[in-house]
């Protein structure tokens, strides 16, 4: 038996694996405090997906697009990468090459990958799925605290509160166990739709406030406005720990309830009812505002966190004990996978790749010239979109992401990937990303190798191995240490034993924001709770900013933020909103769940959830196959009444491919600060789905 | 003043909310100043606030410091108080002010606003039109400061004029601990914006506060110390008169240098006056959509002039806007917008839906043409207002249950309905359904535990562990099957 943690989501559950009595492997749950002894579904069948049919265990390759993939020896597949990359580069550039990672990445394989990028390709053009996820919050919560942690407490505090705050977040359908810390607190649940946590909310004596898609930031302003205007705020702590609320508070005194009602469609009274019960709790000093994707994955998702930061500032929730901020990591290293050098204008310890400090120490430990390191690159959606095009890059190499499921605007995504010259892919199975393209590398899964990950409170955790890999698989590391050597790095430069690399990792980060130091095989093989940062000999952090905040002086900034609508408002061609989420019974593109039966039984296909009104106007009823269509593009989806729905809003969850991807409707629309697509947001009609195909990018 | 070069000079004449909303949304599009100088003048001393919060402040909700409005801190905007405009050269593009100055301008923009309209009372003005002994208005920060210093707790307060701002105050007098009355000339409170049943119901919501309403009366004499007498005889005490009687736009300045105007300074959909380079937003335009009086649709004009003038969006237009009136009074809900006086008589397309309830102070009514809301009222249905003003402005079709939309987003409690797809899931982390308990049972798991181990029910997040003691308590009283 191996003690582990799961292979999804942040909460990274601890769980325990072992050859079950079929002779396959299983997964239960253990003890931790992150998922106190519980799976979700998910987390229950994870082993399955070590079995599953159609997994890789020889690379395949293809040298003509419109062939089949054959089955190839390593070296065959490797020399063949190599020579083209050399080729490409040759001809036009080191950034004619690009890396795209995820947030699912271990901290080894993040930071390997993003060396890989600068060292062995030479290329600017690296970034990865997380700027779909977490590039918001991580952005407001730099701008207000200094530093991006996302809980900057453990998580069991949270379940000491008397009143958490949820915006924009339901884990009770995304990640399940960690309700168990929220079943004493009383909720505010701010989400569009009757979600699972918001049902949870309101039978325990909670509350949910479902505000138009795209008004969050009308919502937390309108919030600050009453918490202002009925005296919640603590002046002490602002005078003490803060700068800028006066002009945080000009801009919401423009959100009267009256006014934030009628943007919002969030009744006044309900307004007024959440600041009362928000503000008493943080009075005593026992409330959390935590975030999720419903309020980050807009055009304007950093000043909407920044909006929810202001108010939790003005409470005098963070940086004290029993209260505070924290947003949700989603995926399982998104966390990690944002701090050490995957990023387009990052290297590792959560430095900048234009600050010349932070070049020259990373330079220093990775034994070459500061001035060798390319700068900041493209970030993930315009990275995708510029591939193929004048001054895109011509070739891609995909670590532990999905994008033509997971990115916005399939369609367009899509498309770009077909012109590249050449598409690599490393994967377990033959994704949809992965049969676009030429070489797919077939590589280890979670349980199959080891490797650390740092959960969605910053505690770095140790993912052990538990089962040998199929015969001809490699890990990633090794399929990077292949390539390098075969691009003329040295061999030394790119090891492939985890704990070798979580060493170097260690001294990369020395003196950084979010330095590993301090993590050792040792330290985690004793169960220390590492909360970063942990410097060498040091004692962890499990509670950041109780003293300080990050920011020279150590304030915490309230910056002023100002509603403004999405990018697309509905008008008569596309009237309606539709929202997109997530599944319990899924994960991300679906790559790992839709291959798991008794997941994949329980929610085969994509479905439309919408009010029975605006169904039965659009002509459909309860299990008819609608055909939802934006701009950009349209999803054939089975209808699914639900009476507590807005009646100007859809929702689909995302986890489905081809004319089924959520994201073939979706607004890539970008936040100016944080790169960060509007999946959350994108206006549709909807009709009845005629029998033939529907084309998945729009007619010309 | 750092003016960059070549920027196209915008004088902006009022600094109210209108005013400063244009400056504001100049200084987001706009941010370095290279495409426009920016230069308001505003008359009072205060920086600019939030107007529509002064009864607020009436009711001690706000202070005066809470209700300031952004100023917008970019090199291309500079804020100028305490400086009226006394003329407009339109022909020179110029503005002259009160200290002498003059402005030279590319654009103009006339935010001036408007003022309270004195009905024609002895008493109520003074001969140079100043308010009497014991009168204010309420338009202003300094209006407010005048009234809240002549009332006291107890003291008999006339409200003269029953329209959105005069009910606000009333409101917001009364919870001070003034002795508060209400007189409205017209048939009923708040006549433009609600029909009279509506109002009927609304005057018995303040009697029950303890204002006084008394409409379809005209005041005839103010009597400074003793009250305001009516055109019936009778005195209503008050130590002072808060005159909130409608508005006259600031119009003099553009009338005066030949701009053509009616009861505003007319403008089209691109925001321009009579002279193309002199454009008019707020409570002082008047545009074919009208909406002046609100908020709203002064800063929905502001945004589009500050598209237009930045060329950041040319051809941005106004063509009108749904303007919705919400009443700011602590306890009262009520929402009105669209058409709302019409009779079924008017027309046969036209359908109605009231509900009255004079004992519990709640009134709705909703007017729909061609399956689409077109106006409503709503007293005492907070959870209503938002929905019924979203689907009015969306122009989406109203559902067939008219009446179920007066319960707002959440009709019945629906949180088992999607359950009956299947059957009802106890253990959701885990998908368990009753009948895999059940079946567990049957099976010989007669513990929680047991019955984890063979269903995973309890392992996620553990909330259907009371739901699953209960289920395992029930059946171990007898068999299951029912």
């Amino acid at each position: 038996m191996t003690t582990t943690h799961c292979p999804y989501c942040a909460l990274q559950c601890a769980m325990h694996l072992e050859t079950g009595p079929d002779g396959r492997p299983a997964a239960r749950p253990a003890p931790f405090p992150t998922n106190r002894g519980g799976l979700c579904r998910k987390g229950w069948t994870s082993a399955e997906v070590l079995g599953v049919p159609d997994r890789l265990t020889r690379p395949l390759l293809r040298k003509d697009r419109t062939g089949e993939f054959t089955e190839v020896d390593w070296d065959t597949a490797l020399d063949h990468v190599a020579e083209r990359l050399l080729a490409l580069r040759a001809e036009h550039g080191p950034d004619a090459v690009a890396v795209f990672g995820s947030g699912g990445l271990t901290n080894e394989k993040s930071y390997t990958l993003g060396k890989f990028a600068r060292l062995a390709l030479g290329t600017s053009q690296i970034d990865y799925n997380g700027r779909f996820c977490m590039s918001s919050a991580a952005a407001a919560g730099n701008r207000a605290f200094g530093l991006d942690r996302g809980m900057p407490f453990p998580l069991t505090d949270v379940g000491a509160a008397e009143v958490v705050l949820l915006a924009g977040a339901n884990p009770a359908e995304t990640m399940p166990p960690m309700m168990g810390h929220l079943s004493a607190p009383r909720l505010i649940v701010i989400d569009p739709r009757r979600s699972a946590t918001a049902r949870v909310a309101l039978d325990n004596g909670g509350l949910h406030l479902a505000p138009r898609p795209g008004t969050d930031l009308a919502l937390a302003l309108g919030l600050l406005h009453l918490a202002g205007v009925r005296g919640w705020i603590d002046r002490a702590y602002l005078d003490e720990r803060t700068t800028g609320f006066d002009d945080a508070w000009a801009h919401a005194a423009a959100w009267w309830p009256e006014r934030t009602e009628q943007v919002t469609g969030v009744p006044a009274a309900h307004l007024r009812e959440a600041a009362d019960v928000l503000g008493a709790a943080a009075r005593a000093r026992s409330a959390y505002i935590l975030t999720g994707r419903g309020s980050e994955q807009h055009a304007k998702g950093t000043d909407t966190v920044t909006a929810w930061i202001n108010l939790a500032l003005a409470l005098g929730l963070p940086g004290r004990e029993g209260s505070g901020y924290g947003c949700i990591t989603g995926q399982g290293n998104g966390q990690g996978g944002r701090e050490h050098g995957q990023k387009a204008d990052q290297l590792p310890g959560y430095r900048r790749i234009d600050d010349p400090a932070a070049r020259a120490d990373v330079a220093a430990v990775w034994g070459v010239d500061p001035d060798t390191l390319p700068g900041p690159g493209r970030s993930a959606f315009e990275l995708l979109d510029s591939l193929g095009e004048g001054g895109g890059a011509r070739a891609l190499l995909l670590f532990g992401s999905n994008p033509v499921v997971s990115a916005p605007d399939s369609g367009r995504v899509r498309s770009r990937l077909e012109s590249l010259d050449l598409l690599v892919t490393a994967d377990f199975v033959l994704s949809e990303t992965a049969a676009l393209g030429d070489v797919v590398l077939p590589v280890a899964q979670w349980a199959e190798e080891s490797g650390t990950m740092t959960n969605l409170e910053g505690r770095v955790l140790r993912r052990n191995r538990a089962f040998a890999p199929p015969e001809g698989v490699r890990t990633d590391l090794e399929v990077l240490a292949g390539l390098a050597v075969r691009l003329g790095q040295p061999a030394d430069r790119f090891p492939t034993e985890p704990d070798t690399v979580l060493a170097e990792l260690g001294r990369a980060t020395v003196g950084s924001p979010a330095d590993y130091s301090g993590v050792t095989p040792e330290r985690l093989a004793a169960g220390e709770a590492l909360y970063w940062p942990v410097r060498r000999g040091a004692e962890p952090t499990p509670r950041l900013f109780l003293d300080s905040f990050a920011h020279p002086g150590g304030r915490a900034r309230l910056v002023p933020v100002t509603h403004r609508p999405p990018a697309e408002s509905a008008d008569e061609a596309f009237p309606l909103i539709a929202t997109t989420g997530r599944l319990m019974g899924h994960y991300q593109s679906g790559a790992q769940t839709r291959r798991v039966p008794e997941l994949a039984g329980a929610e085969p296909e994509v479905y439309v959830e919408v009010h029975p009104d605006t169904a039965a106007h659009a002509g459909l009823g309860e299990g008819d196959l609608a055909l939802v269509t934006s701009r950009r593009g349209a999803t054939r989806a089975r209808v699914r009444l639900e009476p507590t729905a807005r009646r100007d809003t859809v929702f689909l969850p995302f986890h489905y491919a081809g004319e089924q991807a959520a994201n073939n409707l979706t607004n890539p629309a970008l936040d100016p600060v944080s790169r960060m697509p509007e999946f959350k947001v994108s206006t549709v009609r909807l009709e009845p789905a005629p029998p033939e195909p529907v084309p998945l990018e729009p007619a010309p | 003043m750092n003016t960059v070069q070549g920027a196209r000079r915008i004088v902006v004449v009022g600094n109210g909310m209108v005013g400063a909303r244009f400056a504001e949304e100049v200084a987001r599009l706009d941010p370095a100043g290279e495409r426009v100088h920016v230069t308001v003048v505003g008359a009072e001393h205060h920086p600019a606030y939030n107007r529509v919060l002064l009864s607020g402040l009436v009711a001690g909700d706000y202070t005066a410091d809470q209700i300031r409005l952004p100023v917008p801190d970019t090199p291309g905007v500079t804020v100028r108080t305490g400086l009226s405009a006394v003329s407009l050269d339109a022909a020179a593009h110029t503005v002259t002010l009160d200290d002498g100055t003059r402005l030279d301008y590319d654009e103009l923009v006339l935010a001036t606003g408007a003022r309270a309209a004195f009905p024609p009372v002895t008493g109520v003005s003074a001969a140079d039109g100043a308010p009497g002994e014991g009168v204010c208005a309420l338009r202003d920060l300094d209006d407010c400061h005048r009234l809240l210093a002549l009332v006291r707790p107890g003291a008999p307060v006339v409200v003269l004029g029953g329209g959105v701002l005069g009910l606000e105050a009333a409101r917001g007098l009364q919870s001070r601990g003034a002795r508060v009355s209400v007189v409205e000339s017209s048939p009923w409170i708040m006549r433009r914006q609600i029909d009279r049943a509506a109002a009927d119901i609304l005057r018995g919501r303040y009697d029950a506060l303890g204002v006084k309403v008394h409409s379809w009366r005209v005041a005839s004499r103010w009597i400074p110390g003793t009250g305001l007498e009516l055109d019936d005889g009778r005195v209503l005490p008050g130590d002072a008169l808060v005159v909130t009687a409608g508005v006259r736009g600031n119009i003099e300045l553009a009338k005066d240098a030949g701009i053509e105007v009616e009861h505003g300074i007319l403008v089209d959909d691109t925001l321009a006056t009579s002279d193309a380079r002199v454009h008019a937003i707020g409570d002082c335009a008047q545009h074919p959509g009208g909406g002046a009086g609100l908020v709203q649709p002064g800063w929905e004009q502001a945004a589009v002039l500050a598209r237009r003038l930045t060329g950041t969006e040319p051809q941005a237009c106004y063509t009108g806007s749904r303007p919705v009136t919400r009443l700011k009074a602590e306890g009262i809900e009520l929402t009105a917008f669209g058409e709302v006086h019409t009779d079924e008589k008017d027309g046969e397309d036209l359908e109605m839906l009231t509900v009255s309830d004079p004992h519990g102070g709640r009134y709705a009514k909703l007017v729909v043409r061609d399956e689409k809301l077109v106006g409503s009222v709503l007293l005492g249905f907070p959870e209503a207002a938002a929905v019924l003003s979203q689907l009015h402005d969306s122009g989406a079709p109203v559902p067939a249950d008219r009446l179920a939309l007066l319960q707002g987003t959440v009709p019945a409690p629906a949180a088992e309905e999607a359950g009956a797809r299947s059957a009802p899931v106890v253990c959701r982390c885990n998908a368990v359904t009753r009948d895999d308990l059940e079946q567990a049972w049957l099976d010989g798991a007669r513990t929680r535990e047991s019955i984890a181990a063979a269903t995973r029910a309890t392992t996620g997040c553990g909330g259907c562990v009371r739901d699953v003691n209960a289920l395992l308590s029930g059946w171990d009283t007898k068999s299951p099957v029912s």
